[in-house]
């Protein structure tokens, strides 16, 4: 089990190698861009499909969680604290290299938080509340636990909306690039598209290798039998309350992180990434990706978004989606990998027939 | 498994389009055609295609036909940003026109201005052109102007009470801020203030907010349709004050939606919704009496302001590519930021590197809605 | 002071009685297949669209009716489509499945239609005309409106407590496999249910045209809404759901008297999810029967 789990992640490491140099060739190294952006909104899925498709609990207000993470470090990088120059805690954190002076694209002089400090803040705030919000809502079940994350969805989106700091509906731009390590930066600059490609799907590969030991070490088994059967589960003595809420809360904070590297690529962030349509969107990936599959979800999420991102669809770009997932759910509930043209077929003939 | 990712690659490998022939200029628009601000977009495409095609009839500009390449990015920030990225990256633009809103434009402004590529947007927020960006630029005309245009019109009834009501758009936001920046300076005290969804369906709880504040006048910021929703509710529960409304309400659509309720309703608007009723003598009467009937005739549907954004945009572009008879971007944006007296929908423009809006108060006309059409206000 | 109550009130019923009657809708088709209908906002804006249209050569009432059937026949046809032939389906699955639906749904109405708003006519009186009860004003619009949704709830405990078809139709929410053995043709009765649902909700999108305003979009937001009070009432109980929507109207109108209105969303979802943390059955929903459901 072990060899085939790495030996996937290899597969998807040389396939993203392979694309990339596909694209040089082909002369159509733009593709990279929307292959970056594609690669954080699959982050950002592949934890749901954790949450969803293995402890077994829909959340309809995941977007939520990547507008935290995203509006926290743009909040962060972009407030000018120059006024605060004097006071102790912006020298000791200045001595740190956590505030920093910069330049805004105006010329002008600003001190920022480092992007490191608040990609550290953000996904930590996202995690505290991912764990205020869950410990009422786990408690629900079925239909009520999604209308409940569909509620708070709801407040996130109406509260990033709504508050004129929080850019209201315009959002927030001019966020700076991300240096990651000397020599890495996240940012949206056409020489660095390249670089960037490679950070966000090392980022993807990271969190599947993360997210596939967790489903085979004793956490993952506990949590299948939690989406199996939760009430026997209990009775064997799986603390299913602790399993869903970690659960939950590992699945936010790949969100977060989502969202951080998201803006500092986009250079800003609106309120839309937080709407109920982007949730329910999250939601149905997974769901014709295969609940339990997380490389079919991976794949899936992949080219939906990439195809919506080029605009390949133009104006039709919804009714391609809704098609999709109404052809995946019907022939192949089981997600796309376990796809079979013969199940479809015999599925067609029962239908003609008729009971 | 392994299959299955080779097919994946092959699918990928196969979207490669073939380039494009060179001696045509290519010009972008990212447009919110479909989707929640589709008002908008829908008229502004159009719009775009029709002068293309009109202008390619005649030989192009220069000798260059136009190539228009237009991006459905249904008010999406996110895809505004991957058409951007395209089009400047991979289409190699000349120029982009739009986008439709103000989010998007805030969006891919940094974007356009760290490529060097002419921005024109269809979008009203002051923040597009303040602080000066030097490729960025915006025809649609200021918010603070028509909330002047308002102020001096509730100065000259001595109106002075207020309530404010404006969607939670950056078009309502704008707007908002604009009024209650500018109020102080022309005496108006604003008792009531409210935001409301864009996506709402009834507002009476909000209008009855706003009545129980006692206001002489009630001013509705807004571009979508929950405008014409905003005046029935208003109406409906007895407010007999003069509603004013932002230049938002400039389509027609939302006086026939509002019915008996828009009569009377008090906005400032270019001319174009009145182009009939111009002086012959007046310089924009000839621009507008044309866009309105080409557009009309040949979509079928009533013109509006919006569209008229387009036009302007696509106009300005065209004699900025004139005036420095190149189509060098550096060139061509110096040229339009120094292009004077250009006739177009929304006012005469006056570009200047400090100005890239190029309008001033007097593009705008009071209008009001007399027996469901719009007539120009009797002074 | 208590005109101004009233007057808030008054809003909130207006509010809450379109959320009601598309809540209603969910009910109906959860209550036989034990499916959460996503492109129930869809027939709403179908029904409203449609009598728009229809009104162009259509006197008023016939235009409703002819929206209304048409609308029922395009909810048959949905379920015997896309949903009559699957095979004990789960429940994220139809969940899934009427979420692409109502997308294709929304993207044909654009098709036909474009962009551009519309709405029927004031049934009475119009866009202007109100009604006053002792300082508190009320569009006659909405009087219809509440009107229809009474009128709708009568009918429907009628039909499911007094029809040989309404109580089959319950059969087959209780126990489907025992319905099929009692001879009832449950294939069928599910199809009943989606046309029933269809019908109410186009009936629905055409009495609140005037208020709301009809445009290709509104459906999802409206199903949303729908979704929450359903789930609120106590998914099942269409009485319940009916309560729900005028329970969320009136929160929603009495937050935007006292808070900025700008997070009207948020505050009423905020006490909507209070209520539902206590009371996790939804608020009328029965304790013992939602330990029991199956999800």
């Amino acid at each position: 089990m072990r060899t085939g789990r790495r030996l996937h992640i290899i597969i998807l490491l040389a396939a993203v190698v392979a694309v990339q140099l596909l694209t040089l060739a082909a002369g159509k190294g733009f593709y990279l861009t929307q292959l970056t952006m594609t690669a954080y909104y699959s982050l950002i899925i592949v934890g749901l499909c954790l949450l969803m498709g293995y402890a077994g609990q829909i959340s309809l207000g995941h977007a939520g969680f990547l507008a935290i993470g995203g509006y926290t470090s743009a909040v962060l990088t972009t407030m000018d604290l120059s006024a605060y120059k004097g006071s102790a805690l912006a020298v000791a954190l200045m001595k740190l290299s956590l505030l920093t002076g910069r330049q805004n694209l105006y010329g002008g002089q600003m001190l920022s938080l480092h992007p490191w400090a608040a990609c550290v803040v953000a996904v930590l705030l996202t995690v505290i509340i991912a764990y205020a919000i869950g410990v009422p809502v786990l408690k629900l079940k079925g239909h009520y636990l999604a209308m409940a994350t569909l509620g708070f969805g709801t407040i996130i989106y109406s509260v990033v909306l709504g508050t004129q700091k929080f850019g209201a509906a315009d959002g927030i731009s001019s966020v700076p690039a991300f240096p990651l390590l000397p020599g890495l930066t996240v940012s949206g600059a056409p020489g660095l598209r390249i670089q960037n490609y490679y950070i966000a799907w090392g980022l993807v590969a990271c969190g599947m290798l993360l997210l596939l030991n967790l489903i085979d070490s004793r956490v993952g088994r506990a949590l299948r039998s939690i989406h199996g059967a939760e009430d026997a589960a209990n009775a064997m003595g799986v603390d299913t309350s602790a399993y869903k809420l970690s659960t939950f809360v590992l699945s936010a904070a790949f969100a977060a992180v989502a969202g951080v590297f998201l803006t500092h690529f986009n250079g800003g962030i609106g309120p839309s990434e937080a709407s109920i349509m982007k949730s329910v969107r999250y939601v149905a990936i997974v769901a014709v990706g295969g609940m339990a599959s997380l490389w079919g979800t991976l794949i899936m999420s992949a080219v939906l978004n990439f195809l919506s991102l080029r605009g390949y669809f133009g104006s039709f770009d919804d009714a391609v989606f809704g098609a999709i997932l109404i052809f995946i759910m019907l022939f192949s509930p089981e997600g796309i990998l376990q796809f079979d043209v013969k199940t479809m077929v015999k599925k067609l003939r029962v239908k003609r027939g008729g009971t | 498994m392994f299959s299955r990712l080779a097919a994946a690659l092959t699918i990928v490998a196969a979207f490669i389009a073939p380039a494009m022939a060179a001696d045509t200029i290519k010009v972008g628009a990212i447009l919110a055609v479909t989707g929640p601000a589709s008002f908008l977009g829908a008229p502004e495409a159009r719009t775009l295609e029709m002068l293309v095609a009109d202008i390619n009839a005649k030989g192009g500009v220069g000798g260059k036909k136009i190539e228009l390449i237009i991006k459905d990015s249904q008010a999406s920030p996110e895809k505004a940003i991957s058409f951007a990225k395209q089009l400047i990256e991979e289409e190699k633009v000349f120029a982009i026109i739009g986008p439709s809103t103000s989010g998007e434009t805030m969006a891919i402004k940094n974007i356009a201005e760290e490529s060097k590529t002419i921005l024109l947007s269809c979008a009203a927020a002051e923040a597009i052109v303040n602080p000066v960006a030097k490729y960025v630029f915006k025809t649609p005309q200021k918010d603070s102007d028509a909330v002047i245009k308002i102020f001096q019109e509730m100065q000259k009834r001595k109106l002075s009470r207020v309530g404010v009501l404006s969607s939670n758009t950056g078009f309502g936001n704008a707007g908002k801020g604009q009024i209650e920046k500018l109020a102080p300076a022309y005496g108006i005290m604003i008792l009531a203030n409210e935001v409301y969804d864009k996506a709402a369906t009834d507002l009476t709880a909000e209008v009855t907010k706003v009545k129980a504040a006692n206001v002489q006048a009630i001013i509705n910021w807004s571009i979508e349709p929950a405008q014409a929703i905003v005046i029935k509710n208003a109406r409906q529960i007895g407010i007999t004050a003069p509603i004013f409304q932002s230049h938002g309400f400039g389509n027609i659509q939302y006086v026939k939606a509002a019915g008996a309720a828009a009569e009377g309703v008090i906005f400032p608007a270019g001319r174009l919704l009145v182009a009939d009723v111009l002086p012959m003598n007046h310089p924009q009467k000839a621009v507008l009496v044309k866009y309105t009937k080409d557009y009309e005739s040949k979509y079928k549907d009533e013109a509006s302001t919006f569209g008229g954004h387009a036009y302007d945009a696509f106009l300005i572009l065209v004699k900025g590519i004139e005036k420095a008879n190149s189509t060098d971007k550096e060139a061509v944006r110096t040229a339009i930021e120094n292009l004077k007296d250009v006739v177009g929908t929304g006012g005469v423009f006056y570009f200047s590197p400090s100005d890239h809006n190029g309008l001033n108060v007097d593009a705008f006309e009071m209008l009001t809605v007399k027996n469901g059409k719009f007539v120009v206000l009797d002074q | 002071m208590l005109e101004l109550f009233f007057q808030y009130l008054v809003a909130g019923l207006t509010y809450g009685t379109i959320y009601a009657i598309v809540g209603i809708g969910f009910n109906i088709i959860y209550n036989t297949t034990g499916i959460i209908n996503f492109a129930q906002g869809e027939f709403v804006m179908l029904g409203g669209m449609t009598a728009v249209t229809l009104y162009a050569f259509l006197p008023l009432p016939l235009a409703i009716l002819g929206a209304v059937l048409i609308t029922m026949a395009v909810g048959g046809l949905i379920e015997m489509v896309f949903i009559r032939w699957l095979v004990k389906p789960s429940v994220l699955r139809m969940i899934i499945i009427t979420i692409g639906i109502s997308i294709l749904v929304r993207e044909a109405a654009l098709m036909l239609w474009g962009e551009g708003i519309r709405s029927l006519p004031y049934f009475t009186g119009n866009e202007i005309s109100s009604l006053s009860f002792g300082g508190v004003r009320v569009s006659p619009q909405v009087l219809w409106s509440l009107g229809v949704c009474a009128i709708v709830v009568v009918l429907l405990n009628l039909f499911f407590k007094f029809t040989m078809l309404g109580r089959e139709m319950r059969a087959c929410a209780a126990n489907r496999d025992a319905a099929t053995l009692c001879g009832i043709p449950t294939r069928n009765m599910v199809t009943l249910s989606f046309v029933l649902s269809a019908g109410i909700g186009a009936l629905a999108g055409c009495v609140v045209s005037p208020i709301t305003q009809t445009q290709y979009a509104i459906g999802s937001g409206l199903a949303i809404k729908g979704f929450t009070v359903a789930i609120l009432g106590g998914l099942g109980n269409s009485m319940a759901a009916v309560a729900a929507g005028f329970i969320l109207g009136i929160l929603e109108s009495f937050s935007i008297w006292v808070m900025p209105t700008a997070y009207k969303d948020a505050i009423s979802i905020s006490l909507l999810l209070a209520m539902l943390f206590l009371r996790p059955s939804g608020l009328f929903g029965n304790r013992e029967a939602f330990k029991l459901k199956d999800f």
